[in-house]
């Protein structure tokens, strides 16, 4: 019903020479029912590719189905899809309910099936009370909450999310994002959600896609995106704080780093040079560590703690527990990590080396 | 601000005062005219700042016309009407037009949209009054003179309050309007349910300075009126003070200029609720 299928996809702003393109060919196939999160850095143009698939931006070259229909020249009300956006884009001058009935009423549902979807869609999402006032008497989350309203009463075979939680405060975006995931379970429809926080993508997602200047980096569940990030950018993007990447260059189980040469628990892939990479939570300070650290600054999250220092010249950062006695900074360290948790990049396309 | 300075408060409220003295006095002057006899205006130096006893005779008089001592004055409820009708036309034509305008320059993408932009930005610097001759030339050619279409077309076609919408409707959000085609509305169908209730206080704004503008026409009124059923009241006191031999009827010139004065009044007030609202409202 729901699938989604986006065949080299590519969007360009602008003709002739001054054209601007913002998305390099994009493939990928939604499966009926998934909950997919697109995640990136702003000017990623992952908004740009769900309003293509929404039907608000032309899209330039390629093909997009919808539920096995290609949708390329139909209007958004067509397509059978419905959005949410970041700041609600509700109508200010319509009370909750004929903000909900509003597309229901241009279709031509008869209004007695109008009332019940509203009314439904109101029970799910505990808006009951509220169904009179104006958008103007609500507050962020409840805005939020008729936003959604407003895409289920349609019954669309897509949902689409426009950052639809960075407009609101920390505890209500935790507390919303529960919601949404409820939301999916109950309904099962086809989730496409746009985001540039990774904690959103991860928590929401059933399967998540990192793009990077137009280009899709990964597409995979977040255990796979977390644990075998298949390029530099997708290392760095996701995991907070970031995947440690040393550049240097590897010789079966010795590894330069500018002058610093490390002994690897296990040899190098292959020889030459390589960007290896290490998560913070993933290295210990332990006696049996090979890596002289040293600490250069220490910060206290309250379980953890992070340690700042530098191997040679390359700067390093780990998360140690925070009961442990820290070092200090200025101390040289052993610094281990486990072979099963290092991971090698190709020095020149950043592309995973297996 | 919260300040206690005696003195600076004292000079704010003289300067208040003064400045209501100043637009107050005269209307109350003109009202008390108008209460007063032909005679006890012209003989008593300086006028009596006290009602008269003819309030209703003065008013009367001037609404049906009169005819006595050699003066004669044309009724007032016909030129009510005339520029009630044109201000009137020229408030909802302009509004309508603007309206329009704006909202196909703001929303459609057209092969010449800035040189349409352009063209009506342009009229910006020509307002009746600098054009004259020339539509004067045109709504004589096309037969407009002594019509109420030759006392509002020309002055309907002006840019001021397309700016004003275009401005209003460049705030509008975009997400808005895509909302609204997520939801299968079209163009017309965005415009009637969505835009047009959210310019409402801009469009009541509109409506009370364009009802004034209209009301006050003078030139141009005059230069293309020649029968008297078709004369705007502003054009009427002037006409009734050019006496010549006869004596100017001070009491019902008076009458007529308050009688004058009212529908503009009246707009402002009823008009006012939606001013504030407009004002206080940030809903968009």
């Amino acid at each position: 019903m729901g699938a989604i299928s986006l065949r080299a996809v590519e969007k360009v702003y602008g003709h002739g020479p001054k054209a601007n393109k913002v998305i390099h060919g994009v493939d990928a196939e939604i499966a009926d029912g998934e909950f997919i999160v697109i995640v990136g850095p702003s000017g990623c143009g992952k908004s740009t590719l769900l309003r293509m698939v929404a039907g608000l931006e032309e899209i330039s070259a390629g093909e997009v189905h919808i539920g096995g229909r290609l949708v390329n020249r139909l209007e958004p009300a067509e397509r059978d899809i419905a959005m949410v956006f970041q700041n609600y884009a509700l109508y200010p001058h319509m009370s909750v309910y004929d903000n909900m009935a509003y597309g229901l009423k241009i279709a031509k549902v008869p209004k007695a099936e109008i009332e019940v979807r509203v009314q439904k869609a109101a029970k799910i999402l505990e808006l009951g009370t509220l169904l009179e006032r104006t958008p103007r008497q609500l507050s962020g989350g409840q805005r939020q909450r008729v936003a959604m309203g407003r895409a289920i009463v349609r019954q669309p075979a897509v949902f689409l999310f426009d950052e639809p939680l960075s407009n609101l405060d920390a505890k209500l975006r935790a507390q919303t994002r529960l919601e949404i995931q409820k939301l999916h379970r109950e309904l099962g429809v086809t989730s496409l959600f746009v985001t540039h926080d990774q904690v959103e993508a991860m928590t929401l997602a059933q399967r998540m896609v990192v793009m990077n200047a137009g280009r899709i980096e990964q597409i995979g569940t977040p255990e796979q995106v977390y644990g075998k990030p298949a390029t530099t950018f997708v290392a760095s993007f996701i995991g907070s704080p970031p995947m440690n990447l040393l550049a240097g260059s590897a010789d079966g189980s010795r590894f330069t780093v500018g002058t610093q040469t490390l002994k690897l628990p296990q040899a190098a892939p292959r020889a030459g040079a390589l960007v290896l990479g290490a998560r913070p939570e993933h290295a210990e300070l332990s006696a049996q560590g090979a890596w002289p650290l040293t600490v250069e600054m220490l910060e206290m999250l309250g379980a953890e703690r992070l340690v700042y220092g530098r191997l040679g010249n390359a700067a390093f950062t780990l998360r140690i527990d925070g009961t442990l006695v820290p070092p200090r900074p200025g101390d040289v360290v052993p610094l281990h990590v486990a072979p099963e948790h290092l991971h090698w990049y190709d020095a020149t396309t950043g592309q995973r080396v297996p | 601000m919260v300040e206690n300075r005696p003195v600076a408060d004292a000079l704010a409220h003289l300067v208040l005062l003064l400045g209501v003295l100043i637009v107050a006095f005269p209307v109350y002057i003109t009202f008390i005219a108008s209460t007063q006899t032909a005679e006890a205006i012209v003989q008593n130096v300086p006028m009596s700042l006290l009602p008269g006893d003819q309030l209703i005779s003065n008013y009367t008089r001037a609404l049906v016309g009169s005819n006595t001592q050699g003066g004669s004055n044309p009724p007032v409820a016909p030129m009510m009407t005339v520029s009630l009708i044109t201000a009137l036309v020229i408030a909802v034509g302009k509004i309508v037009i603007s309206l329009l305008s704006a909202f196909a320059v703001v929303y459609f993408r057209f092969p010449g949209r800035s040189i349409v932009f352009w063209m009506i930005f342009v009229t910006l610097m020509l307002p009746v009054e600098v054009r004259i001759l020339p539509t004067y030339k045109v709504v004589s050619d096309l037969g407009m003179l002594n019509t109420y279409a030759g006392l509002t077309v020309p002055l309907i076609a002006s840019a001021t309050a397309t700016f004003l919408f275009r401005q209003f409707f460049l705030t509008v959000p975009d997400e808005l309007v895509e909302a609204a085609r997520i939801d299968g509305a079209g163009p017309l169908r965005f415009f009637w349910d969505v835009l047009l209730p959210l310019s409402r206080t801009s469009i009541a704004a509109l409506f009370v300075i364009q009802f004034i503008y209209g009301w006050n026409q003078y030139l141009w009124p005059l230069l293309m009126t020649t029968s008297e059923d078709m004369y705007p009241v502003v054009m009427g006191i002037k006409r009734m003070i050019t006496g010549g031999d006869a004596a100017t009827e001070w009491n019902v010139v008076m009458a007529t200029a308050i009688l004058a004065m009212i529908p503009p009044a009246m707009v402002v007030i009823l008009m006012q609720k939606w001013f504030v609202k407009g004002l206080v409202d940030t809903e968009k």
